[in-house]
């Protein structure tokens, strides 16, 4: 389709605008433009949609080409785009998401000064993850990669007075420097392999040439996930995500909960094939999302910070996306990631709407009973907290419940035992937040008590149409039906060769009675976590001082993130100091600065031995001019 | 009845090391100038005394180039004195050393 470029120009347009004039401009001009480019980007989005679905399946995919970035040789890196399902969801979430979310902060932003600045941010963001998605090469996705991860600096650092923000955002360049730095040595090793970067000649070339569980595979896929690692904030490198959440919150929802961080998982599911021709990796990739997901859903059951809370919970579902396309059910995690996108964006808006009421307050400790003074926000968080927690018929239970399902049937037994306790955690910790937010005392500060009130509309609204996706959401995939599992077909041509090299799935769907009792469990496990943090927080809200003293310890690793930042000041960053340090005073200061000062010294004891001769006095001058013209008639004579 | 050209050259060499000894005695930068004066002249006399001798122009033409270096180093040299002194409130060249290594 060739008027595709225009979905990422649109944002793009909106930013150059924006960042040029912005602060010339009327506020609300600012927040057209900014709302409009993404709003018209979204229709443009709608209708490559519906052009791509008037295509048979095995036709969805083209590739338009715009522009010849790199020519050497054979070599040739092109600004082309990919259009197919996959690429197609993710535009759909991107675009749609990201415009409520701008919408949003229309409201949320309103008194803020950097109000010009914020929106071009985040319609860069915008254009860069449009970029990302849609790139048919991973050299340009790779352009789209560096560009999401330098707007999510540019706004966790949003409020770069504050030292925690500017702290938070280098941080999280930092951290993510060092998975791209995986990742291209990932794209390093698929040149050096197949010698093109275009997806398609890829899998191609590794379809063909390559047989299952070939090392140079595996290293290629290991490094991209070292990537995806870092973007989307798996163990090791999940520790900036939570402190990302300096950053404004609205990009919270959109950067570090609906999109960004979700661009590993997508990475991953795009290069479906490589991945699946490299067991190993596989295999690698599931369990750090399983570790994850429970690691992280473990530490969010005792913060007190509501974005803290969210930020542990993204990390843990992004975990859970991992682990479906580790097993190999990529449409599974493409469908989690989708789900996550409208549910967790809802949680984070949910949140910045208390936030915002409350006056900035975050501390779940010292809120409580705004349920009767915020209906809309509570209305709509309890659905967002319905959904990741896996209630039946939101859509987190679909999307999670196919990722545990596909987990069991793949035969990795220890990690769907460990994945569904993970569930439990995170119906757990999410109620517990419903409670402790919404129900019970007021625990207010009386100060901001005062102040309390509902969002205005142009926050109110985005919260319900996400609400309302994070209903129905799921039900795209409804299965068993003859006809159903909508979103599997759509998405079929893409993993279709993938699913081929892994040779399960396919025609041999397992009997529904057992996916029912799957699902069974799977409710009752979310049920189970939900009427714990019932008992815990509204029924005997003691109970949870006395586990918290009676199990101290336990606590306090909970509490203290199982003292991982402090391991890696400790272990990282505290040696690369002392390092720096040291070739600062050696090196820098005695070898460099020494050589150039002694250069330097030596020149000017020379010169104080000769420089008497210039007495200044015009006789000795004179006087040497004549001795001088004296020798020069003895030379001559003497000849 | 000529007058021998040695005596010409004798007396062009006494001018020239009177003006040799002025400017490296004299202090006063007005006194050298005229000491440089001195030395041109010496140069200006043994040219007139060998075009006598050889019989040729060349000699004489050279002598007015000289005195036409001579007449517009004067007007720069005596400008520089005069600025000088303005400046320093001297012309004694040994007090002006700012050159000094």
């Amino acid at each position: 389709m060739e008027t595709a470029w225009v979905i990422p120009a649109l944002p793009f347009a909106g930013f150059l605008i924006n960042g040029l004039w912005g602060r010339r401009l009327a506020k609300k001009f600012v927040g057209w433009i900014a709302c409009g480019a993404m709003g018209l980007a979204f229709l443009s989005a709608l209708r490559l949609f519906w052009i791509l679905l008037q295509e048979a399946p095995s036709l969805r995919f083209w590739e338009p080409v715009y522009y010849t970035w790199i020519r050497v040789g054979d070599f040739h890196a092109d600004v082309s785009f990919l259009i197919d399902p996959l690429s197609m969801v993710m535009i759909l979430v991107v675009t749609g998401v990201g415009f409520l979310i701008h919408v949003y902060s229309v409201g949320y932003m309103h008194e803020d000064p950097g109000y010009a600045r914020y929106f071009a941010y985040l319609n860069l963001f915008a254009s860069a993850m449009l970029v990302l998605v849609m790139a048919n090469n991973l050299l340009l996705m790779f352009v789209g990669w560096e560009g999401v991860g330098l707007c999510s600096y540019l706004l966790i650092g949003f409020w770069y007075e504050k030292r925690s923000a500017s702290d938070a955002g280098k941080k999280a360049f930092i951290v993510n420097r060092i998975g791209d730095f995986g990742f291209l040595l990932g794209i390093f090793l698929t040149f050096w392999t197949f010698g093109s970067l275009n997806f398609r000649e890829i899998f191609q070339a590794a379809v063909a040439g390559f047989s299952a569980g070939d090392a140079v595979l595996a290293g290629i896929t290991l490094l991209l996930f070292v990537g995806a690692m870092g973007k989307s904030a798996q163990i090791p490198l999940y520790v900036w995500l939570p402190d990302a959440m300096e950053g404004p919150t609205p990009v919270s929802a959109l950067i570090h909960a609906a999109t960004m961080v979700t661009a590993g998982v997508y990475m991953v599911a795009r290069c479906s094939v490589l991945y699946a021709l490299a067991p190993f990796s596989m295999g690698f990739v599931a369990m750090i999302g399983c570790t994850t997901a429970v690691f992280a859903a473990s530490i969010g059951l005792v913060q007190n910070d509501i974005k803290r809370v969210l930020a542990y919970s993204t990390v843990s579902q992004l975990g859970y996306m991992f682990l479906g396309c580790g097993v190999g059910a990529f449409v599974a995690g493409i469908f989690h990631l989708m789900t996550h996108a409208f549910f967790k964006a809802l949680l984070f808006l949910g949140a910045g709407s208390v936030i915002h009421a409350l006056s900035g307050e975050q501390d779940i400790q010292r809120m409580g009973g705004l349920r009767a003074k915020l209906p809309v926000t509570f209305a709509t968080f309890l659905m967002g907290s319905l959904a990741i927690a896996g209630i039946f018929p939101f859509a987190g239970f679909f999307s999670k419940d196919e990722i545990l399902f596909e987990t069991l049937m793949s035969g990795h037994g220890v990690l769907y035992a460990l994945a569904l306790g993970g569930a439990a955690l995170t119906a757990f910790y999410m109620f517990r937040l419903v409670f402790l937010t919404f129900f019970g005392e007021s625990r207010l500060d009386p100060h901001a008590a005062h102040h309390v009130h509902e969002a205005p509309k142009t926050m109110a609204v985005p919260l319900m149409i996400l609400a309302a996706l994070s209903l129905t959401g799921g039900w795209i995939q409804l299965p068993g039906i003859e006809g159903g599992r909508v979103f599997g077909r759509f998405l079929e041509p893409v993993f279709h060769e993938a699913t081929a090299i892994l040779g399960h799935h396919g025609a041999a769907h397992p009997p529904l009675w057992l996916e029912g009792a799957l699902m069974g469990v799977s409710v009752a496990v979310a049920l189970a976590g939900i009427f714990a943090a019932y008992r815990w927080y509204i029924k005997d809200p003691q109970r949870p001082v006395r586990m918290a003293q009676r199990f101290s310890r336990a606590y306090r690793w909970l509490f203290h993130k199982y003292y991982v930042d402090e391991l890696y000041q400790a272990a990282i960053v505290d040696p690369l100091k002392q390092a720096a340090e040291t070739t600062h005073q050696w090196v820098d200061r005695r070898l460099i600065d020494g050589a150039v000062d002694g250069t330097g010294s030596v020149f000017r004891s020379l010169s104080g031995a000769v420089r008497r001769i210039q007495t200044g006095l015009v006789h000795h001058y004179a006087l040497s001019v004549l001795a001088g013209a004296c020798l020069l008639v003895l030379f001559v004579m003497a000849l | 009845m000529a007058v021998p050209v040695h005596y010409y050259i004798i007396v062009s060499a006494l001018l020239f090391a009177v003006g040799v000894l002025g400017v490296l005695t004299r202090r006063n930068a007005i006194v050298i100038f005229m000491s440089i004066e001195l030395m041109l002249n010496a140069g200006n006399l043994s040219f007139v005394a060998f075009s006598k001798a050889l019989e040729g122009l060349d000699g004489q033409l050279f002598v007015f180039f000289v005195m036409v270096v001579a007449a517009a180093e004067v007007t720069v040299g005596l400008a520089i004195i005069v600025t000088l002194y303005r400046n320093w409130k001297t012309i004694f060249v040994d007090e002006v050393r700012l050159l000094k290594g």
